[in-house]
């Protein structure tokens, strides 16, 4: 028989039904589906894929366990370099990484290699299968990670698997950062993280929730009580406003509180879950990132009838990945493309009830090498709004650092790290994640932790700093 | 978990709770806060420290029912669970030797100007305290103040104890009186704060107010605590909760605290039903 040449389409739920629930949008292959696109793979001798990956998942050899329906092993291949599966196969770029390599994305047909991935992990989880925990020989060595974000948990499984006795301490009362608080269940459910962190538990890891580490302990301690070394994977975690007039009005989100009050506190079960959020029929959300295309998507299923993104650049600029772009228009979220918000009006009682914008055109390239966005004078408009969410990123969150002068930081007030492992200025302390970069993706987030768990061994073993 | 160790109840709806956080007593400061979730689909909301003990690995907590979580809050006994109790956040308070310093608490604010004016005190200040309560049935807080205050003045809106009026009044009259006084420290509702920041600002006595905003995660990671304190945006949780009373716009204060008032009030209606 032929072999299937076309890449295998993603079922979603139907748009209808999709945009009244926060239930995940991607459904994942079936069985067939999977083989039928694992089967495209060329199993390259020199996979370019494998080096577009920042962790180097083994791809190649973990499709062609597909091909052979050992879907329990292809997923032990995976977990050699990276620990959350589950969650990079349904978050992960994978178009500006190990697709963007694949020898089949000059057709624009390259393998779905995330597809693939999630399929292995949701098969061994919806099988029941228990996966082994590899032995590990222990060493009894203390490193502890701060933030149980992407990066903390994969630096902590990584350790682990080396030996490590690992404390993982996390500010909020739920482990997984970014990807519980931030990142909605119809993009990526949350009993999907909570597999993942129940598997790094099984790997001996201890996760200690409610720690807020510069305020209820500090790094000192820490080292005090025995830790040998450290790794700051504190994320950003500072949301940006706009400073602009009427900016604190009622009903003015950051993205953040927006996306935690939905997500980690699940206010769209609100009066069952005790936090609540405003709804809004006309929820305008400021900005152009995955973090935009989330709150605009998820104000939809909270019933908006307009669900806007205003961005002051064009549709080519958009930030976010082009897949959730895709949904949010097919889902029906409008966009305002060259539009900058000048001010916001509120009514008797302090709520928003108007935007104040201003059309931008483009101009010359700027530093990050797109074109900037430039006020086009006396085009000045106004747009009612009911709910307003600024998602225009966020900067570094001084509440452990300002209480740790010994880690440096940069003018941008990101730590500075001097090696690919993240050494930062303190002895013993890594960093990695956006509290280093700026923000950036999960996977990238993962590749850091890695680097910084080999970077801990090495200096643990030899004690050797600079 | 987080066990409640002590749990009194004082009044109507005021609960004096002691809970097991040994971190938490080992690092607090007068000044700082909790956010405690009191169940797995509680909301997060910050609590001021009243008082620690470090032997114990114990926090003291006020706890006004005004709504449903502070209501199931109320409703757990002694050697029950909070599922989380997260601190110390904030910055600690300022409190140095300054002279004369009048500390004014109101209501369950009384619980942060507690440990407060026992620093003022420790740091050597002479210590006027005012503490006013709705009524009797809230008072909470009296005799440990009485300890460390070298005045203590006790109001309430209807005279049912101490003398009937406003702590903003009991103000005025020492004031009025001729008293130097330096420093004052305001901790209550919002329009309590407002109304003491006016008159002191007339004055130019130096006000400190703690801010009781609405917050979700406490570390600055949301934005949903901020304020204007001198025209500039600040998060009560990192930047504060402490600023210069009078730099602050009290009315946006009140206006942000009530953002959520119609589902405060149904969630709390459908808990009295459930009950």
């Amino acid at each position: 028989m032929a072999k299937n040449k076309e890449r295998i389409d993603m079922p979603r739920q139907e748009i209808e039904k999709r945009i009244r629930n926060f239930e995940e949008v991607a459904l994942g292959y079936t069985e067939q589906m999977a083989l039928l696109e694992a089967e495209r793979c060329l199993n390259c001798k020199d996979p370019l894929c494998v080096k577009g990956c920042p962790v180097n998942v083994k791809i190649p050899e973990f499709i062609k366990l597909i091909n052979e329906k050992k879907y329990l092993e292809a997923l032990k291949k995976i977990k050699e370099t990276n620990s959350l599966p589950a969650v990079c196969g349904r978050v992960c770029p994978q178009e500006e990484q190990c697709e963007a390599a694949c020898v089949l994305s000059k057709a624009k047909k390259p393998i779905a290699i995330g597809r693939l991935e999630r399929y292995v992990a949701d098969w061994v989880s919806l099988m029941g299968i228990e996966e082994e925990i590899p032995k590990i020989d222990k060493n009894n060595i203390k490193v502890a990670v701060i933030g149980s974000g992407p990066g903390g948990l994969t630096c902590a499984a990584d350790l682990a698997l080396m030996g490590y006795d690992v404390t993982i301490f996390e500010a909020l009362h739920k482990a997984g950062g970014v990807l519980v608080y931030g990142i909605p269940e119809f993009r990526l459910p949350k009993r999907i993280v909570e597999r993942e962190v129940e598997y790094l538990k099984k790997l001996g890891v201890e996760i200690k929730t409610n720690v807020v580490v510069g305020k209820s302990i500090t790094l000192k301690d820490l080292f005090d009580e025995g830790y040998k070394a450290v790794y700051l994977g504190l994320g950003a975690g500072l949301p940006k406003f706009m400073n602009l007039k009427g900016e604190n009005l009622l009903n003015i989100y950051s993205a953040n509180e927006y996306l935690t009050r939905t997500n980690l506190m699940k206010a769209y079960r609100f009066p069952e879950y005790d936090t609540p959020i405003k709804k809004g029929k006309r929820v305008a959300v400021i900005g152009g990132g995955n973090v935009a295309m989330d709150a605009v998507r998820s104000a939809l299923r909270y019933g908006a009838s307009e669900a806007m993104i205003i961005y002051r650049r064009s549709k080519q600029e958009l930030p976010a990945r082009e897949e959730e772009v895709e949904n949010a228009e097919a889902e029906g979220v409008k966009f305002n493309f060259l539009v900058n918000p000048l001010e916001f009006i509120g009514d008797e009682n302090g709520f928003v009830k108007r935007i104040k914008l201003q059309k931008m055109e483009l101009g010359e390239p700027d530093e990050s090498g797109r074109r900037r966005p430039v006020p086009v004078e006396g085009s000045e408009f106004y747009l009612d709004v009911d709910v307003v969410v600024i998602a225009i990123g966020q900067t570094a969150n001084p509440v452990l650092l300002d209480v740790t002068p010994e880690v440096k930081r940069n003018k941008w007030g990101y730590i500075e790290v001097y090696d690919q492992y993240g050494r930062t200025s303190m002895k013993g302390v890594f960093a990695g994640g956006d509290i280093v970069t700026g923000e950036a993706t999960v996977i990238q987030a993962m590749g850091s932790g890695k680097k910084s768990a080999l970077g801990i061994d090495e200096y643990v073993k030899t004690g050797k700093w600079v | 978990m987080y066990q409640i160790i002590e749990h009194q109840k004082i009044g109507q709806n005021i609960h004096k709770l002691v809970i097991k956080a040994p971190l938490i007593a080992r690092e607090a400061k007068p000044g700082q806060f909790v956010i405690l979730r009191s169940y797995e689909n509680g909301e997060r909301i910050p609590i001021t420290i009243c008082d620690k003990d470090k032997e114990r690995g114990s926090i003291t907590l006020y706890i006004q029912e005004v709504g449903k979580s502070t209501a199931k809050i109320g409703s757990l006994k002694e050697n029950d669970y909070i599922v989380d109790v997260v601190g110390p956040l904030g910055k600690a308070a300022n409190i140095e030797k300054v002279g004369t310093v009048v500390t004014i608490g109101g209501g369950v604010g009384c619980a942060i100007t507690y440990p407060e004016t026992k620093a003022y005190k420790e740091a050597g200040n002479y210590v006027i305290s005012i503490m006013g309560f709705r009524n009797v049935s809230y008072k909470i807080l009296e005799d440990e103040m009485k300890k460390i205050s070298d005045e203590l003045y006790i109001t309430t809106d209807d005279g049912s104890y101490g003398e009937k009026g406003f702590v903003s009044d009991k103000l005025k009259e020492l004031i009025n009186r001729g008293k130097k006084i330096d420093e004052v420290l305001v901790i209550g509702p919002a329009i309590m704060m407002k109304v003491v920041s006016d008159i002191t600002k007339e004055y130019g006595i130096k006000t400190i107010a703690s801010l009781n905003s609405i917050m979700v995660d406490g570390t600055g990671m949301c934005g949903a605590c901020r304020v204007e304190v001198g025209g500039k945006t600040k998060f009560a949780c990192v930047d504060g909760p402490e600023f210069d009373a009078h730099q602050v716009d009290f009315s946006l204060l009140m206006k942000r605290l009530s953002m959520y008032k119609d589902e405060e009030k149904l969630s709390y209606e459908k808990f009295i039903n459930e009950r």
